[in-house]
């Protein structure tokens, strides 16, 4: 019998050791900070450095669409205040290169881009990166409010859609987001615009009201962000935020509705994936209630595909804000693109094509690093 | 081969078709999607019959006179008319040809790019495939939309112009898609075993890998030719399109742009004169969606007796 029960402690000291050391190891690599710091910095590092060539194939290509022009097209991009001479054309060709070999010709594009110098944009009147600084505050502003929302109402409706599979509710939950995917954007924002705008005199378009729109542009007023919400309370003064809102609302809708399809799809299979993994099996069978086990279970695991996501999103959302900024009149990013195309202002495009670009390669790296810090399999390799 | 055998050697795939037609009868989207695309191909079948053609070129619309403002609904123009008074009945009728043509075309050549690249360079890996992984990085840096009105502001206006940009931004997605599906059927033991028995490169990714790897693609394509028409009706909203006088539903609403909130007290005036073509647009990638939509349950071999 002693034997018995020594032999038998003994047993359950090896394992409960094991376990111990296994668990110190666990707890060890998520929380010291050498280890933990090190494979970051070298993942975030690495990262960085493949993002470089991204950057350099990204100038290449809009240098490349800019070698479609000829030499004297290209050279109006130069054309700022100056009296427009005939005689001035050649000599910007002279000055700035454009008749020289390509490669000659790619050094003095970049480096006048590494200096900031997209040209100049004859729908703005303004160098193209002062415009488009300008008008960046107000996508910020569209954006930081309609990619939450997007995202909220996507998880839940695809979560709904899942837990109500092939009833009535999965059924209409589908094809209204199929529907929302394929309403073009400009009809949605127009009709919206002539309903709430035009009949029922609800807001002006623009980003505020014309007696906000003054109140802004006097000196009483700080601008600290550009973005009228924020400033708003900022300043002490909540009629220019609840105002802001007001105009927003419409737009954040449009793309909300165009958008929320792709949320809904991926959020609908991957939480059909989770409901039927062994982990939410054993959660029903301890006897959970179902919302515990939707809740709890099942959701947090099927939300990791929504992070990877995210650069789709972002890229359906600028493309979205170009849209629906022009049909309403929302001087923002899209607004300028836009009517920079409608009047055939090469640089202006062109340079924002750019800076999307740029700021994608820089927003995707970011996403990656985010990710890895949210997907604990990632953490740990 | 007599024809008791040939009907004993074709069973299987009567078998399959009929269970695939069954799952369709029981999906009532993909009916809803089937339904919507035959209309379509009867209306672009029978636009000759439906709208006579104008005698100088059927897809130039005929118009009455340059007066700007659009017209409502009347007995001779049953849908209106646009600014400069085209007729938006003609131009609903022959768009739905320029529709099919726009996504067919661009969907079928970024397939055919995509299915060589993208096979060549899943199957020998090496330097090609490090290039067009590169490359692929460097366009998926940018939204579509963005990048095509870019190459559209280089190429000129025109609706031409919009199909190359939409192939130029559109390849590099369907070269890493089948270049993904290629690299994973490669490992599968029958390619082995093909390979094992003598096999040229050409036969086994042309009769073994890609038979193996296409339904992910061809659902992706069907679902791709009504983004495809939307991108383009975007494009033409922006008017870098084909000019005020083609018939394209996207240059239809443009031509309407600068009337969208009518006169003081009847601010639904010219509302016909871009809900009318846009309905169509939306019905068209409607259609499209739900077809791809349903066909991803019921066509992938995978999932479908699930």
């Amino acid at each position: 019998m002693l034997f018995r029960k020594g032999n038998w402690n003994f047993v359950r000291n090896i394992v409960f050791v094991d376990k111990n050391r296994q668990k110190y190891k666990l707890v060890a690599s998520i929380f010291s900070p050498r280890r933990m710091g090190m494979r970051l910095r070298t993942f975030i590092i690495r990262r960085a450095l493949l993002m470089i060539p991204t950057l350099i194939g990204v100038t290449l290509l809009i240098f490349a669409i800019t070698q479609m022009f000829t030499p004297e097209q290209r050279a109006a991009s130069f054309l700022s205040g100056e009296p427009r001479r005939p005689d001035v054309i050649p000599r910007i060709i002279q000055t700035h290169h454009l008749d020289d070999p390509i490669y000659i010709q790619y050094y003095h594009w970049m480096s006048r881009v590494l200096q900031g110098d997209l040209g100049f944009s004859s729908y703005s009147h303004l160098p193209v990166l002062a415009s488009l600084l300008q008008a960046t505050p107000a996508t910020i502003e569209l954006v930081m409010f309609a990619i939450p929302i997007t995202i909220i109402m996507g998880v839940y409706l695809g979560v709904v859609s899942a837990v109500h599979r092939d009833t009535i509710i999965d059924h209409a939950t589908r094809f209204l987001s199929i529907i929302g995917w394929s309403l073009p954007t400009f009809w949605l924002a127009l009709i919206l615009l002539a309903i709430f705008y035009g009949q029922l005199n609800w807001v002006s378009a623009g980003r505020l009201s014309f007696e906000q729109m003054r109140f802004v542009a006097s000196e009483s007023f700080t601008k600290y962000t550009g973005i009228y919400t924020i400033d708003g309370i900022l300043n002490g003064q909540l009629w220019i935020t609840l105002d802001a809102l007001k105009h927003l609302i419409l737009p954040v809708i449009t793309l909300t509705i165009v958008q929320i399809a792709l949320i809904v799809r991926v959020m609908r299979s991957s939480m059909l994936e989770a409901l039927g993994k062994g982990y939410t099996i054993l959660a029903r069978a301890k006897g959970l209630s179902d919302d515990q086990v939707v809740n709890k279970h099942a959701r947090r695991n099927a939300l990791i595909p929504i992070a990877t996501l995210s650069g789709i999103l972002a890229a359906g959302m600028l493309t979205g804000v170009v849209i629906t900024e022009t049909c309403f009149n929302y001087m923002g990013l899209g607004h300028f693109a836009a009517n920079a195309a409608m009047q055939l202002d090469i640089p202006g495009v062109l340079g924002f094509s750019l800076f999307t670009g740029i700021v994608f390669v820089i927003a995707n790296l970011l996403v990656d690093i985010i990710y890895v810090f949210l997907d604990p399999r990632m953490r740990l390799g | 081969m007599d024809v008791t055998e040939f009907k004993k050697s074709m069973a299987p795939t009567i078998k399959e078709l009929k269970f695939t037609i069954g799952r369709i009868k029981r999906s009532p989207l993909s009916i809803i999607g089937v339904a919507i695309l035959t209309f379509y191909v009867l209306v672009a079948l029978l636009a000759p019959v439906l709208a006579p053609p104008n005698p100088r070129d059927a897809y130039i619309m005929p118009h009455s006179s340059w007066d700007p403002i659009p017209r409502p609904p009347s007995p001779e123009h049953i849908f209106g008319t646009t600014y400069q008074q085209y007729d938006i009945y003609y131009g609903c009728i022959w768009g739905t040809r320029t529709a099919f043509r726009i996504g067919f075309l661009v969907v079928l050549t970024v397939l055919a790019i995509g299915l060589l690249i993208g096979s060549i360079s899943g199957y020998y890996g090496g330097i090609i495939d490090e290039l067009l992984m590169r490359f692929t990085d460097i366009i998926y840096a940018f939204p579509g939309l963005i990048l095509a009105m870019a190459l559209v502001i280089a190429l000129g206006r025109g609706l031409d112009n919009v199909l190359l940009a939409l192939v130029l931004v559109g390849w590099p997605t369907y070269c890493r898609v089948i270049r993904g599906e290629v690299m994973r059927v490669k490992q599968e033991d029958y390619v082995e075993a093909a390979k094992a028995m003598g096999c040229s490169d050409f036969r086994v990714i042309v009769r073994h890998i890609l038979p193996n790897a296409i339904y992910p693609i061809l659902i992706m394509a069907s679902l791709n030719i009504g983004s495809v028409v939307l991108t383009a009706a975007a494009l033409s909203f922006l008017g870098l399109g084909s000019g005020p006088s083609y018939a394209d539903w996207g240059q239809l609403v443009a031509n309407s742009r600068d009337y969208i909130t009518g006169n003081y007290g009847n601010m639904f005036a010219y509302v016909h004169a871009f809900t009318i073509p846009s309905i169509f647009i939306f019905t068209f990638v409607l259609g499209w969606n739900l077809v791809g939509d349903a066909f991803r349950d019921i066509l992938d071999p995978t999932i479908r007796r699930r």
